[in-house]
């Protein structure tokens, strides 16, 4: 027995993830996880292999070794379709809306797969982002770069994953509608719903972290709550810019 | 007295033949603008299933009528109508298990897409002439006209008639049916939406679990229905031929074009632009200008923009123009 292995596992792990698209591999080794309710990051420099790990973490690429486990039990063969059945949801960084779909029609989408009265959700989703409420009827794509976003996100929660999982979320929006962004996600976190997100914004995204990880070229280069690794000199020489 | 008598004239040569052939068109254009939207091609063979969707609606009139079933004042063929969208649709879905679905799988390009519904034009042209062979079919029976011209002159003692073909007016109604259903469902049921998230972020609806072999086939049973709609409603409104479904290509895509791929309200819209534009421009303009100009201020001609074969060229005029200045057509849609 592994050593370590009778430590109550995380809730979702990406353990030992080696893999790539196709040719050459892009992440070596790498491990990714993230507790209940919890809020892990990942930040590192361009073409760390950021996307590459959360989205082999979602099944979007074959894993050569290494295995992702979700609640102890194993999903490395699920689709990334059949994981957003078991509890995951995802939100892609581009294209992550219906553009041409009103906004209450995005998040019906969101709950397709869902056979029960979901309508509780989608208020639950409105009191998170009240202003899509008000915009309900609008079409999602004449909508604003903050406000696409929380159609996005509001989205995904409407299968009531478990796991919510986010590729640069506050990629091209304004500082403030930033900061909005990372309260609504800390909001999220504290129903109970793990999130695990990859972020340019390292600085503030490792504020609000409770775990942390620094990726350099498809492999873990440090790991640690997001206070430790704020705190830590060479993460912020390096990553942080002083 | 005049304008009355000038309004009737127009109506009677362009409003109501635009409108019928325009609803006609428009059945046309939304299968194709459906088929680009949520397959991503260009689909070729749109007029040629047209035709030989209703060839087995031709057929199955006969048989009826043969064995003396009518439909009383109605065309035989709304009785067939149902038998032949079942063909059409069993004939596109065999089609797509054995061609287009290998091209899904594969993921290829759009243009390959379009070369396999080139080819799919093809045999189906040739075996709608191996069904119904190559020359003009009438199958129009039932009442002729809801009103002719000497029965409107009498009624209303007008110098003009106006006459309304019955097959005129069923097609509005039909086609008006077909689109406000067609628009409940895309709108209303869960099908209809998961279709147009589909169409609008495939990857997006991937992840949502919307299943796309069920929206591929819900696509075709759509077109094929709006296809065996058109095609029987122009065969009646006009007459049969192979060949007039193939030419029949270029108007529905130009409408589709013209209104914006991809965009059913456009594919509409665009069925009557250019409905109305070809009649228009071939329309002898000279009795209806008579009842305005002085007569020394008639000209001699016809005053006929164009003359009636060259009614393609409009089609390709109103297209060029809109591929230069808008080339996502009128509503917004995919640039081709």
């Amino acid at each position: 027995m592994k050593p370590g292995a009778l430590m109550s596992e995380p809730f979702l792990i990406g353990e030992s993830m080696t893999g790539g698209y196709g040719g050459a591999d892009i992440l070596h080794d790498c491990t990714i996880a993230v507790e209940k309710g919890q809020i892990a990051v990942i930040v590192g420099p361009n073409g760390a292999g950021k996307s590459t790990a959360m989205k082999a973490v979602f099944g979007m690429l074959n894993l050569r070794a290494g295995s992702v486990r979700l609640g102890g039990a194993d999903i490395s063969g699920l689709s990334p379709q059949a994981r957003v059945a078991k509890g995951m949801g995802f939100v892609p960084q581009n294209n992550n809306i219906f553009p041409s779909m009103s906004v209450e029609e995005n998040l019906e989408m969101g709950a397709f797969i869902r056979t029960d009265d979901f309508s509780a959700t989608m208020e639950q989703v409105y009191t998170l982002f009240p202003i899509l409420r008000d915009k309900r009827a609008q079409a999602a794509g004449e909508l604003s770069g903050g406000q696409r976003q929380q159609v996005a996100v509001g989205r995904a929660l409407m299968t009531k994953p478990s796991v919510l999982m986010l590729d640069e979320p506050t990629a091209g929006v304004s500082p403030i509608v930033m900061d909005e962004l990372f309260d609504r996600i800390i909001e999220i976190a504290r129903t109970g719903i793990s999130i695990l997100m990859v972020e340019q914004n390292a600085r503030q995204a490792l504020a609000i972290a409770d775990k942390g990880y620094v990726l350099v070229q498809g492999a873990n280069r440090f790991t640690d709550t997001g206070q430790a690794l704020l705190a830590d000199p060479e993460v912020r020489r390096s990553f942080l810019g002083g | 007295m005049e304008i009355v008598n000038a309004i009737v004239l127009l109506a009677n040569y362009v409003l109501v033949p635009a409108l019928s052939y325009g609803s006609q068109l428009a059945l046309g254009a939304l299968g194709i603008t459906l088929i680009y939207g949520i397959l991503r091609f260009s689909h070729f063979a749109h007029g040629d299933v047209m035709a030989i969707g209703t060839a087995t609606v031709i057929l199955t009139t006969w048989g009826l009528q043969s064995v003396g079933v009518s439909f009383g004042i109605l065309p035989t063929a709304l009785l067939a109508l149902p038998i032949g969208i079942a063909c059409t649709i069993a004939y596109l879905l065999v089609v797509d298990r054995v061609v287009y679905r290998f091209y899904r799988r594969v993921r290829a390009k759009p243009m390959i897409f379009v070369m396999a519904s080139l080819g799919v034009m093809f045999v189906t042209n040739g075996l709608t002439r191996l069904l119904i062979g190559p020359g003009e079919q009438r199958f129009a029976d039932g009442e002729r006209f809801v009103i002719s011209a000497r029965e409107f002159r009498n009624l209303t003692g007008l110098a003009e008639g106006l006459a309304l073909r019955s097959t005129q007016l069923l097609t509005v109604i039909v086609a008006l049916i077909a689109m406000v259903v067609l628009f409940w469902f895309l709108n209303r049921t869960r099908s209809g939406k998961s279709m147009r998230a589909y169409s609008d972020n495939e990857d997006l609806a991937l992840l949502s679990g919307i299943n796309p072999e069920r929206v591929v086939l819900i696509t075709w049973v759509i077109a094929g229905t709006l296809m065996a709609l058109a095609g029987t409603l122009y065969g009646l409104d006009k007459t049969f031929r192979p060949f007039t479904y193939f030419q029949l290509l270029l108007p529905m895509f130009a409408a589709a074009i013209v209104g914006g791929l991809g965009n059913p309200l456009g594919a509409i819209v665009g069925g009557y632009v250019v409905a109305f534009s070809e009649l228009g421009v071939t329309y002898a303009w000279r009795r209806f200008a008579g009842y305005f100009l002085p007569p020394e201020w008639i000209p001699e001609g016809l005053m006929q923009v164009l003359p009636v074969d060259y009614k393609f060229a409009v089609t390709f005029a109103i297209l060029v123009l809109v591929l230069l200045f808008r080339p996502t057509g009128i509503f917004k849609g995919k640039s081709i």
